[in-house]
């Protein structure tokens, strides 16, 4: 029995039934890591004497029944965008490279709570900016699947070391892709749920109205499960929801007869994108054979999507990361002459060019002059393309289209080609700037042998449509169970 | 030539909330540097606002008050700038859509001249930190204690024409506020503060002339002189041909000048945005009808009721009702001691002289109004007479605990009324006294004072003067 390939709910049930323990699950990522990260770099910080401690004193716990969630006793690795008490938080960035943080992420504390151990946290690109996590002042992570490749972004780190072996589970962040993207170069599963159903708070943040925690896992259950440990309104974050949440894992379904599926299956580029459409339509077949109705869609709003994220986003990061000046916390420039040199002199050698650039386009669409004619007209562009995806659902219960055009690109060609890379998001961004709850699921492998996603996204609120949608074909599919290795889990 | 000034006011108000505007923080004043923080007042990754409801009340209630329109669609926004002093680097303020606008403050000047002043707008916003720059070395020291306490901005158009009516604005929105109990207003300790916009022109003219903002004004007699600095300055520099510029100017209390802070110029470009942490907020009919209900009796109210009600003089009802701890204390006074004139005679008299000596705010008086009552009916019914009771009342004025009429028993000051024992004195003082009462007979009437004086001093002061005087009247026409 190889621990690292079991799914996290086939692990906290085995621990339950005193298969094996907390500890020796623990263990066993522990080694994993210890095998193969120095390749693959997913992880920035590995925190393996705390795990083991923890796991120990978890386990009691459930000895004594204190602790009954399905995931009580099971691993966890998180992005570094997300706060967590005592453990270096960097953001992959030079500029929070001592930064230790004195709180908990809400969702780190409710997984706490649930009894997860916390394994280390997970490379990124720096601040989340990027498609390949190229852009991490700790170096690139590999793609488990081609090592030439990136895992994709900005969550490669979590989707990479799931995907590997190295993590049970993770918790990512999605602004523009970041969870389903990398998920989907990776051959897992990503979901990141409707706005506001899981708190923001202690999420170092990006884009503030499209970022959303969400799980990056070895399938759909174990996606569900997390959900329902990590959701909820949260007195700390104002754009949390206070809606009543269903209980996610226990309403999954493989019953998908009569769903009303819409379908957008085309890929802009020729060549290996082709590729990508011929799996995403073979998948789309699988709904019609469960008895769901799939109709093509156009999706009108599409060119519209990656301007109108970008702008939104550089803006918001403009501004969010501001506070990043050298004078509170975090790293500081030795030299400097006055404040605002202080300011500069920091900035200058704490962001990289990637941060840099977006904080440079983002803080010029606001300023004086132009902020009508970009951020505000941006603005007015996300309510229409939100007007046409409630016209969308008013007649489907969900979209199914391509996560990306491509499998994962080789490292190094995304930098050197910039606005490719932020094309890369234009079937991701859509879901944020709808606050939507949207799904990454692996359907096949390309000519290249590379894993491709299918999309699945759902109206707003409406996150157990999209779960289930999954979870189904999941239950007909081995997609999710093929690993880098050749072998399936 | 004649110059005209014409400023308009930026008014910085705390709310006097018990939490922050964005976190739970107290708001408390002082203690250690950086100890009424959290992650969120340090402006740590991660953390986020979340609106505090009492805060968006508060301001409603002084919206409603100032006579302005409510924004019933309400956003926050980001102002955007670097400074050690905002921990995110970032205000958190509402730029396109302030709560209230379009009110007024009706005023009345010193000279007792009215006049009304508008109001343009009124905004929320968090409160910076303080920066302690080091007296030894190149340090500053942040502390973080006031990074996120509600402030109000209020906004007044370019209405004012002198500094009597800037004060007069300031005293009315300080007992506005105070009545509603939403701020403590204290100039010094920053709650109220108060920035001036001042330019100059020739009078008659209905140009603007060219305007300077200035701020650090930490006082109300600061703000008369630096009103009166700036205005000659701009004269001065216009009449000898020099350039104005538009720029912020910062107030040296010392000095008694101000300086240049940053010109137009070099002003900061905010990057205004809708803050996207802070979900809009909507507010009801229903609960601005609830708030308006709530509204006190505010000064303005209250003179008039005064007046009518205890037949006080417009000056005297004006007085009593600017702050509202007068208000109270004339009030709870008067129900006990059921005088009101007497009541205001000493609180307009000898209590006001001796705020005026202690420099003592009305909010920190200590007097029982209990007390202050029994004062005045022993007082009123001639219990005591005014000359012993002067020195009770800077008694009652002085502690909380002061027993007025144990006080008089234990130290036998009750007047004495009795004519027999006030004839007898005065006759002692007229014998005792030959050549004073030839005085007298020789039509020096002058020296009737001195054997009243004489009869006073033997009855200790404590006689009913009225009583004496007719008595010693009496009893020299009888030579």
């Amino acid at each position: 029995m190889d621990i690292t390939k079991m799914t996290a709910l086939e692990i906290g049930k085995a621990i339950k039934s005193k298969a094996f323990t907390s500890v020796e699950a623990v263990t066993a990522f522990l080694d994993k890591i210890r095998e193969t990260d120095r390749e693959l770099n997913a992880y920035i910080t590995v925190c393996a004497q705390e795990a083991i401690q923890r796991a120990k004193s978890v386990q009691e716990k459930i000895n004594k029944g204190e602790t009954t969630s399905p995931l009580a006793g099971v691993p966890v690795s998180i992005k570094d965008n997300i706060c967590t008490n005592a453990v270096k938080t960097s953001c992959a960035s030079k500029i929070l490279g001592n930064f230790t943080p004195v709180y908990n992420a809400t969702v780190m504390d409710k997984a706490e709570e649930a009894g997860l151990i916390m394994l280390g946290k997970l490379n990124m690109d720096e601040f989340a900016m990027g498609s390949t996590t190229e852009t991490s002042f700790y170096g690139p992570v590999k793609n488990p699947w081609d090592i030439s490749c990136s895992p994709g972004g900005s969550s490669g780190g979590a989707a990479a070391a799931v995907a590997a072996g190295e993590a049970a589970i993770a918790l990512g962040s999605d602004s523009d892709g970041g969870i389903r993207q990398p998920a989907a170069h990776c051959s897992v599963t990503g979901f990141k749920p409707t706005y506001g159903a899981v708190s923001r708070n202690g999420l170092s943040a990006y884009a503030s109205s499209f970022d959303q925690i969400g799980p990056i896992a070895k399938d759909v259950a174990d996606c569900a499960a997390m959900t329902d440990i990590i959701c909820g309104k949260d007195p700390l974050d104002g754009t949390s929801l206070d809606i009543k949440h269903p209980g996610y894992l226990n309403s999954l379904t493989d019953d998908v007869r009569g769903m009303r599926i819409g379908f957008y299956n085309e890929c802009l580029e020729d060549g290996a994108g082709t590729d990508v459409a011929r799996l995403i339509g073979d998948a789309s077949k699988i709904f019609e054979e469960m008895g769901s109705t799939v109709e093509e869609i156009g999706l009108p709003f599409l060119n519209y999507v990656v301007p109108v994220n970008y702008i939104i986003a550089c803006a918001q990061a403009s501004s969010n990361l501001s506070r990043f000046d050298g004078t509170k916390y975090g790293f500081r420039s030795k030299e400097y002459n006055g404040v605002n040199d202080l300011y500069s002199a920091t900035r200058g050698e704490g962001f990289g060019d990637e941060v840099k650039k977006r904080i440079i386009f983002g803080t010029f669409v606001l300023s004086s002059g132009y902020y009508d004619a970009f951020y505000n007209k941006a603005l007015r562009v996300r309510a229409l393309i939100k007007e046409q995806l409630d016209e969308i659902f008013s007649k489907y219960d969900l979209i199914i289209c391509p996560v990306t055009e491509k499998s994962a690109s080789k490292l190094g060609e995304s930098l050197r080609a910039n606005s490719k890379m932020y094309k890369e998001d234009i079937f991701t961004a859509a879901a944020n700037i709808g606050g939507l709850p949207a799904l990454s699921v692996p359907c096949g492998l390309d000519k290249r042998n590379m894993p491709v996603g299918m999309q699945l996204i759902g109206q707003r609120l409406d996150d157990v449509t999209v779960l289930s949608a999954g979870y189904a074909f999941q239950q007909r599919t081995v997609f999710h169970k093929l690993t880098a290795g050749g072998d399936s889990r | 030539m004649t110059w005209e000034t014409v400023m308009g006011l930026e008014v910085h108000v705390e709310l006097s909330t018990k939490s922050k505007i964005f976190c739970s923080c107290t708001t408390q004043f002082g203690g250690e540097p950086n100890t009424h923080c959290c992650p969120g007042c340090w402006g740590m990754p991660g953390t986020l606002p979340v609106l505090n409801e009492k805060v968006l009340e508060y301001a409603l209630k002084a919206g409603l008050a100032l006579n302005c329109e409510i924004t019933r669609y309400n956003q926050f926004d980001r102002k955007n700038y670097f400074y050690p002093d905002l921990t995110k680097a970032y205000q958190i303020s509402q730029i396109y859509l302030p709560f209230a606008r379009n009110g007024y403050v009706d005023i009345v000047t010193r000279s007792g001249e009215e006049k009304r002043i508008r109001i343009h707008e009124i905004h929320m916003e968090e409160d910076a930190g303080k920066l302690i720059h080091s007296a030894y070395g190149d340090y500053t020291y942040p502390d973080f204690n006031r990074c996120g306490i509600a402030l109000i901005e209020i906004v007044s158009k370019p209405d004012f024409r002198s500094s009597q009516e800037v004060i007069a604005y300031l005293e009315q929105i300080k007992s506005t506020l105070e009545y509603l109990g939403i701020s403590d207003v204290k100039m010094e300790e920053g709650s109220l503060r108060a920035d001036v916009n001042l330019s100059v022109r020739p009078l008659g003219s209905d140009k603007l002339g060219i305007r300077t903002e200035m701020k650090n004004i930490n006082s109300f007699k600061s703000i008369e002189r630096a009103i009166d600095y700036e205005t000659s300055r701009h004269i001065e520099t216009l009449e000898t041909g020099g350039l104005l510029v538009q720029e912020t100017r910062r107030w040296d209390d010392n000095k008694g000048k101000t300086f240049s802070m940053r010109s137009k110029e070099n002003s900061r470009d905010y990057r205004f945005f809708p803050d996207p942490d802070i979900p809009p907020i909507s507010i009801s009919e229903e609960f601005l009808l609830q708030l308006k209900a709530q509204q006190p009796e505010l000064a303005h109210e209250k003179k008039v009721r005064y007046m009518s009600q205890y037949g006080l003089s417009e000056y005297e009802a004006r007085l009593l009702t600017e702050s509202k701890f007068l208000a109270k204390l004339f009030e709870e006074t008067v129900e006990l001691s059921k005088n009101p004139k007497e009541t205001a005679v000493w609180m307009l008299g000898d209590m006001m002289y001796l705020m005026k000596e202690q420099s003592l705010e009305a909010s920190k008086l200590c007097i029982s109004h209990e007390q202050f009552a029994a004062f005045i009916t022993a007082v009123a019914s001639g219990k005591i007479n005014r000359t012993v009771a002067k020195p009770i009342f800077e008694k009652v004025f002085a502690s909380h605990d002061f027993d007025v009429n144990k006080y008089i028993k234990a130290n036998n000051l009750l007047q004495i009324n009795d004519e027999d024992i006030i004839k007898q004195v005065a006759k002692e003082v007229i014998n005792e006294n030959p050549g004073t009462v030839d005085e007298y007979k020789s039509g020096k009437n002058k020296v009737f004072s001195f054997f009243v004086g004489q009869t006073m001093k033997k009855l200790h002061g404590k006689a009913n003067p009225s009583t004496v005087n007719a008595i010693v009247s009496e009893e020299l026409e009888k030579i």
